[in-house]
Formats: structure tokens, sequence, C-alpha cells
């Protein structure tokens, strides 16, 4: 039921490529998944049940852009150093300054909301919904669906690794620093104060209903 | 890619010759191939600077080994938060990352190792 619940909640919009698995197919390995982190983290899978984090809908910039792609930026040959250092493109740059401005709290990561490819992608969407962050005002961009935002967002923030958080447009940090301002209260005092949270009575409307199922 | 050099006494090397660390505790989390690392650096060159620009500073100081692998942690002290640290949990908390508060475990360092090779995790 909790499974289910999840999956209700939570849309599959950051996807910029339509999935190429069949729909029952991606419907078990979901509810496989689902039910892996449900088993694991009780606690956590319902939190996120409740602030039910989904991307915003302006999630399409980069399948649109990436065509025009300089075909170094693409080759799976070059050492990633050097790709640190190319210069990052107008195009490249303006696509990401829209993503980043496309909601108020926007995660860069591996992987979507409900199924993250990589355990710090997971550790910090889990964060963002046990702090309650609503879902109308977060957008994730999963940087696996495109090497030129991959590569991009570190020159971009300046950063090596995923995932990436920013808030008001203002890079937060990865996941080390979500998870120490998480634990020393900081995380909380920040959303608060940029008013990106559910609001009390919505959550725990939220939260019960969750209960039932 | 080329086989990984960066070991765990090389990146404690680097830290302490670059950041002037004082204390540096590296965990090679990848089983020995040299793809992810977890440490604790402890540098006075901390002080005065929020989380945000402690990471920067070890970033910029270990950039090319940072873009050799996969996946990195870090926890950055002043020898004075760490002495009081160490002073409140008798010096025994454990890895950093490991769990929330309440004892949740984020429980997901198992599965990131389960992940294929090919989807190169975290950088």
């Amino acid at each position: 039921m909790l499974s289910r619940s999840i999956l209700s909640r939570v849309r599959l919009s950051c996807n910029p490529s339509p999935p190429k698995r069949s729909a029952s197919q991606l419907t078990s390995r979901k509810q496989r998944l689902l039910r892996q982190s449900a088993t694991a983290l009780p606690t956590t899978a319902a939190s996120f049940s409740t602030a039910a984090l989904r991307p915003a809908t302006a999630t399409s910039t980069f399948s649109s852009s990436s065509s025009g792609a300089h075909p170094l930026l693409r080759s799976r040959t070059a050492p990633p150093s050097l790709l640190l250092r190319r210069l990052l493109s107008d195009q490249t740059r303006q696509a990401i300054d829209k993503a980043v401005g496309s909601a108020p709290v926007v995660l860069f990561m591996k992987g979507t909301p409900e199924t993250p490819q990589c355990g710090f992608s997971r550790a910090s969407i889990q964060i963002l919904g046990l702090q309650g962050v609503d879902p109308d005002k977060f957008a994730a961009f999963n940087v696996l669906e495109d090497a030129e935002l991959r590569q991009g967002i570190k020159e971009y923030s300046d950063w090596p690794t995923i995932p990436q958080l920013y808030i008001d447009k203002e890079f937060v940090g990865g996941c080390d620093i979500i998870v120490s301002m998480h634990q020393n209260g900081e995380l909380a005092k920040l959303l608060d104060e940029k008013k990106v949270l559910v609001k009390g009575e919505e959550a725990e409307g939220e939260a019960a209903e969750a209960n039932k199922e | 890619m080329a086989e990984s050099s960066i070991t765990e006494s090389s990146i404690k090397e680097a830290l302490t010759l670059r950041l002037k660390a004082t204390h540096v505790e590296v965990q090679d989390m990848s089983g020995g191939c040299g793809q992810s690392f977890t440490t604790l650096i402890v540098s006075p060159e901390f002080a005065g600077k929020n989380s945000l620009k402690r990471h920067r500073l070890v970033n910029a100081a270990l950039k090319d080994e940072i873009a050799q692998i996969h996946a990195w942690s870090a926890k950055c002290q002043t020898p004075e938060e760490w002495e009081k640290e160490k002073a409140a949990t008798g010096g025994n908390d454990g890895p950093h990352w490991m769990g929330l508060p309440g004892g949740r475990s984020l429980a997901w360092i198992s599965e990131h190792d389960a992940l294929p090779r090919d989807t190169k995790p975290c950088l």
C-alpha cells in the first residue's frame, strides 16, 4: 500500500526523454525499488510520500538544446579533467541558468526523485522530503539524461560532484553539505526563511492520508 | 579510463601538504579499486570559513584527484572543532556519513556499490 501511495504522488516528468521500457516493466521496476526503500527505511519512505517531491514541468530544456552540443563535449574518450576545463558554451550556460531559475528549490541529481541512480542523490532527495519541501516549489533535473548538463553543471557551479542543490538560484552545496545542514538545523532554517516548505495544515493532512493507506 | 592511481595515502599526503591538514582520515569505500573515498579533514585553514567555502577549498586542492574518481565525500573541521567533537562523542561516533539524527541509517553505501560500473555514480 505504501508503495502505491508513493507512486500515485510522484511524477516521472523530470525525464526529458520518454522511458524506453514498456509501461508494465517500468511499473514493476518502480515498485521493486520503492519496496526496497520502504523496507530499508520505513520512516524515511513514509515522510517522502507525505512531501511528495516531484519535479516541475519545465524540464525539457536540455533534450531540445543538446542536439547542438559540440561533439567533443560528448566524447566518451576524453579525460574528465579536460572536459572540466573546457569553457562552458553560452548556450549551455543559458540553459542551466533557466534550469536553476525554474523553481525556488532545484536539485541536479542522478536519476529521478522516485528512482535515484546514486546513493548521494538518494540521500539528498530523502532529506528534502524529510524537511517537507513543497513539491510545487521544487524541480529535479536528471543529469544522466544529458551529458552536456552533467558536465556543464559542474563548471557552472564550480563543483565537481552530483547532486547539487540550488535555493533561490543560489548554490547551496552537494550531498555532504545537505546532510550536515540537515543535521545541524541550518537547512530547516534556510528552507523556512525561503518559504519553500509545505504549509503545516497541508502536511498533516497528507501524513494522515498516508497513514490510512 | 586509465587505472586510477589515487589511494588513501596519496590523498592523505596531498591534503597534508596542500591544506596544511593536521589530521586526515581517508577511507576507500570502493573496496580497493580507488574510485570512492570518504574523508575527515582537520585543518586550521578552515577557520572562519563556512561549510561551502571549506568544501570549495578542498575541491580546489584535490581538483585533479577528484576528477579521476567516482565518489567523494568530505567532512571539514578546524582543529578546535575536531577536539570538541572528540570530547563530546568520546571519539567514537563512526564515519560521519553513515546516519541521520535518530539513528536512521541512510543505507545507501551497499546500494551504491551494487550499481553497474558504467553508471559512474557520483561525478
